[in-house]
């Protein structure tokens, strides 16, 4: 039978990754842009904030940052019932990952979009000041697909780091491949050694799969973004 | 919370006595992975660079298939996939090698580390200035002599800073050896949390260890970049 009839778990495993790692990207990607408005707004009250959220986040392992937001946020939880005399209340796996990988990434994001805005020359923003256009204007018509454009590379590489800590969640109870593998290599030890390898094997190649199909996604876009530029001829 | 640093502090530092644990394993992973993924790194850099396609197709694949998954999965194939394999708990050297969690770390870590490493110095090499390469080449030195006097010792400089970076997400990469039992900071403070439910201060203490660590990774980093990339400053810098 395929995969010993784990292939299914396997497959829900693959959807609930793709489905963390893209949830965690939109997140990081809005806190990034947060973060850098924020570190670059020259208000003090708006910078030291954004500039302690991104030297501590990139200081300390993303495993501890997990391990402590998700007990702490539980504890916290659990002393919250107990004093109202509550059941109870489990955090989800799912959003708890969502909302640790999003809140640390956001971090390095906001370093991503940082250069990326400072990358922009300030003649094009003179320029949409001088045709009267508005902050919003400016932002959404000149600044932003102009800042995409430096971002891009950076984006990329941070999505990649993205798609394999999703393997960390795994060690917070949460069903995705890492986890599926880890369930399909127990149920089967009984039948033979050589199944631990296989199943592992499998979920790395999955990973694999995806970087490689995200890594085309972002030449598309890059081409997209790049409209307009000339390609240096080598 | 007064009782949990009483109790563990030793163990978060150095361990007890005969069994080192906590920031001492941290920093014996970190620094032995590094130095050994460094070694493994420098030729398969050299490798990567080669015209010569059957050189660098398999360094590529090397570099794409590690960078491509996830530590943790590169760990567990390690630590439990190839010990699963009954060649392997029949040949004595095997079997005592991979049954010791430390070795399997340490070796998950290196090929993990060698892959990134061969991927920024190959970047370095190949961004040599072509006029130092063939000014070598005009003085009569041959491939190994011109990568030894003249191309690695700058592209090692060059380097530096994407390097700097690399050792500090090894030094954060080295947490996923507490899921394969090994006692570095990270599970010191998983068994502070289970002791004393007070995860908040158990990980907490890990966390300032591990920013501890990182500050002063990147303050050598920027030391080492003064004293060997001055050269390289902007003028209005200096």
């Amino acid at each position: 039978m395929f995969l010993e009839g784990y292939g299914q778990q396997l497959w829900n495993g693959t959807l609930e990754t793709i489905k963390l790692a893209l949830l965690s990207l939109a997140l990081a990607f809005g806190l990034g842009l947060i973060g850098a408005a924020a570190k670059l707004s020259g208000n003090r009250w708006f910078a030291v904030p954004a500039n302690i959220y991104t030297t501590l986040i990139r200081g300390v392992p993303d495993l501890v940052l997990m391990l402590l937001l998700f007990y702490s946020f539980q504890d916290l939880l659990n002393r919250i019932t107990d004093a109202l005399s509550q059941p109870q209340f489990d955090i989800d796996p799912f959003i708890a990952g969502v909302c640790v990988l999003g809140f640390i990434y956001g971090a390095y994001f906001t370093e991503t979009f940082r250069g990326a805005f400072l990358a922009v020359p300030s003649g094009q923003l003179e320029a949409g000041v001088a045709y009267g256009m508005s902050g919003r204007q400016i932002f959404r018509r000149i600044l932003f697909p102009q800042m995409m454009r430096f971002a891009l590379p950076g984006i990329s590489n941070n999505w990649q780091v993205i798609l394999k800590a999703t393997a960390l969640v795994s060690i917070i109870g949460l069903h995705e491949v890492v986890k599926a593998a880890q369930d399909a290599i127990t149920g089967t030890s009984s039948k033979g050694a050589f199944h631990a390898l296989i199943f592992l094997a499998v979920a790395g190649l999955i990973y694999l799969t995806l970087a490689t199909l995200s890594n085309l996604l972002f030449l598309v876009l890059e081409r997209r973004y790049a409209l307009g530029v000339r390609q240096p001829e080598l | 919370m007064i009782d949990l640093v009483q109790q563990y502090w030793q163990q978060y530092l150095w361990g007890t006595s005969g069994h080192p644990t906590g920031l001492v394993i941290t920093l014996w992973l970190t620094v032995v992975s590094l130095a050994l993924g460094f070694v493994l790194a420098l030729p398969l850099a050299v490798l990567r660079v080669s015209r010569t396609w059957w050189m660098s197709v398999p360094v590529r694949i090397y570099t794409y298939v590690i960078r491509g998954t996830p530590l943790y999965v590169q760990l567990l194939l390690v630590y439990t996939g190839i010990y699963s394999l009954d060649a392997v708990r029949a040949t004595p050297v095997l079997n005592t090698f991979f049954r010791d969690a430390l070795n399997c770390t340490i070796l998950a870590f290196m090929l993990n580390t060698a892959a990134y490493t061969t991927e920024i110095f190959a970047g370095a090499i190949k961004a040599t200035a072509y006029g130092e390469i063939e000014a070598g080449r005009a003085c009569g030195m041959s491939n190994y002599t011109l990568y030894r006097r003249i191309i690695l010792p700058s592209a090692l400089r060059r380097a530096l800073p994407a390097y700097s970076n690399e050792v500090i997400l090894m030094l954060h990469s080295t947490t996923l050896a507490a899921t394969a039992t090994v006692p570095d900071i990270l599970k010191v403070a998983r068994s502070a949390s289970s002791d004393y439910y007070l995860p908040f201060v158990a990980y907490g203490i890990a966390a300032v260890l591990y920013l501890c660590i990182s500050f002063t990774l990147i303050w050598l980093f920027r030391r080492a970049e003064d004293r060997w990339l001055g050269y390289l400053r902007p003028i209005a810098a200096k």
